[in-house]
């Protein structure tokens, strides 16, 4: 079945896969990566708070969402935003929605809903003793929050982080369906135009096994250095 | 300097605090003891507030614990206290688990606080130690560090819940050390024990409590002389038999 691989196919490519598809893959991943982080803490810490409405308006959110197939919020937000935001700026057309923003912005809220799940059973793992231990030493909720669990809690969660980063990473692929030229975009393209199925998609497979597989090597050599010693 | 008037707790139907009166005077040092499931542990908490109560009212220099008016936190700055299991902050090294509070809360600059820290490092033995972790420290270690991370926040009084209990037995005298030259200072000391030799060493009163109820208050030699319930009689026979 390989007997017609075309190497050179993939080797004239390779320029445009690398600089444009994945450029734009892993500026994507890391963007929505950092915005999911800080956004799903933000939603943790409502879905742990005491006050039930924030509570329940988070983990509505987190179902909701959780609840959804990506392709469909990708879909949903790219083409109807402009319609929202033309209905809420009084614009006379759609207001147009750059597909890289766009894009970031669905991934960040999407990705929002597991790292926030992620943080709250980090922080929920912590003993309670830890936090008491802040309070009685006249440290504010806030301030307990900030130093002494979330600290603690992101270490715990680092394997985590970076396996769910690591999904968020071949997820992004989705884009296709807004025809953005991520990495496997890009493969699509040129396999497309030059007939070279095979030779694209086998490549760009073993370029995200290759990636997902160091990425989790990394995974498990950083979390042995940021341990904790109890 | 501590005041409980009145207070009762409970969690649904089982009453864990019922009707507690009572009160430390300034450099006073009190003994709660008593079975376990008796209540001197959400007791003490309720002192600083990390334990709700129902009803009833605690003072501390003549300010209300439950009171919503009362800023918690500044008070409990005030109040320090040592738990069960250390709660050292374990991603924190020894110097800078005395230093955090210091800075957030009382907002002493770095420096003096590292100072702080030090000087009570020195003053429980670890001064050698600041630099490293607390996992690397022996439970007794750990403890003498909660005590001085507690002692640099300069309290008007030392709360100590249970502090040898989860101690090796080797371990509990370098403890208890500290704890006596801390009560021969002066320090207002309010402390959950089941060591008998502490609380004849160094108490003015023994609190016994059974069931959520404050059974027996007593000065020391009253306490161990002659206890009038017959609860606090048993439980001494059986405690200080072996």
């Amino acid at each position: 079945m390989l007997t017609g691989f075309d190497l050179q196919t993939v080797i004239n490519a390779l320029p445009y896969l690398f600089f444009t598809g994945m450029s734009f893959t892993l500026t994507l991943t890391v963007l929505s990566t950092i915005g999911g982080i800080l956004f799903g803490t933000m939603l943790a810490i409502m879905r742990l708070s005491r006050y039930r409405a924030m509570s329940a308006m988070a983990a509505g959110y987190v179902n909701v969402l959780r609840s959804l197939p990506l392709v469909l919020v990708i879909f949903w937000f790219y083409f109807l935003v402009p319609f929202l935001a033309q209905w809420l700026t009084g614009a006379s057309s759609p207001v147009r929605v750059d597909p890289f923003w766009s894009s970031v912005i669905t991934f960040t809220l999407f990705e929002a809903c597991y790292f926030c799940e992620i943080v709250r059973s980090g922080i929920q793992s912590l003993p309670k003793g830890q936090s008491l231990a802040s309070q009685a030493l006249g440290m504010t909720e806030r301030q307990t929050m900030i130093y002494v669990v979330l600290p603690q809690a992101m270490r715990n969660m680092l394997p985590l982080f970076l396996t769910q980063t690591i999904i968020l990473f071949q997820d992004t692929s989705l884009v296709y369906v807004l025809s953005i030229t991520d990495f496997l975009g890009a493969a699509a393209k040129i396999a497309q135009r030059d007939g070279r199925l095979l030779e694209m998609y086998v490549f760009a497979a073993a370029v995200y096994f290759v990636i997902s597989l160091l990425a989790s090597h990394a995974a498990r050599r950083l979390q042995k250095r940021v341990a904790i010693i109890r | 300097m501590i005041t409980l008037n009145d207070v009762s707790k409970s969690y649904g139907d089982f009453q864990v605090l019922s009707h507690c009166t009572t009160s430390v005077s300034k450099g006073e040092v009190v003994v709660v003891c008593g079975p376990s499931g008796s209540g001197k542990s959400t007791l003490i908490k309720t002192v600083n507030g990390l334990e709700p109560i129902d009803s009833g009212e605690i003072l501390i220099d003549g300010t209300s614990v439950s009171s919503a008016k009362t800023n918690l936190p500044m008070l409990r700055a005030r109040v320090g206290m040592v738990f069960q299991h250390f709660e050292l902050f374990p991603h924190l090294s020894i110097i800078d688990n005395l230093v955090l509070a210091q800075r957030k809360v009382l907002k002493r600059p770095r420096p003096a606080a590292e100072k702080k820290g030090m000087v009570l490092l020195e003053r429980v033995g670890l001064i050698d130690h600041a630099r490293k972790f607390p996992g690397q420290l022996s439970g007794g270690q750990q403890q003498r560090v909660a005590i001085a991370r507690a002692l640099a926040m300069d309290p008007i009084a030392m709360l100590f819940d249970e502090p040898t209990s989860a101690l090796d037995p080797e371990m509990i005298n370098e403890v208890l050390d500290v704890m006596v030259e801390l009560a021969r200072e002066g320090m207002t000391m309010m402390v959950v024990t089941h060591e008998m030799g502490f609380a004849r060493k160094v108490a003015n009163r023994v609190i016994f409590m059974d069931r959520g109820e404050i059974i027996e208050d007593a000065a020391k030699d009253d306490f161990f002389g002659k206890p009038r319930s017959e609860r606090a009689q048993q439980f001494l026979s059986k405690i200080l038999v072996h």
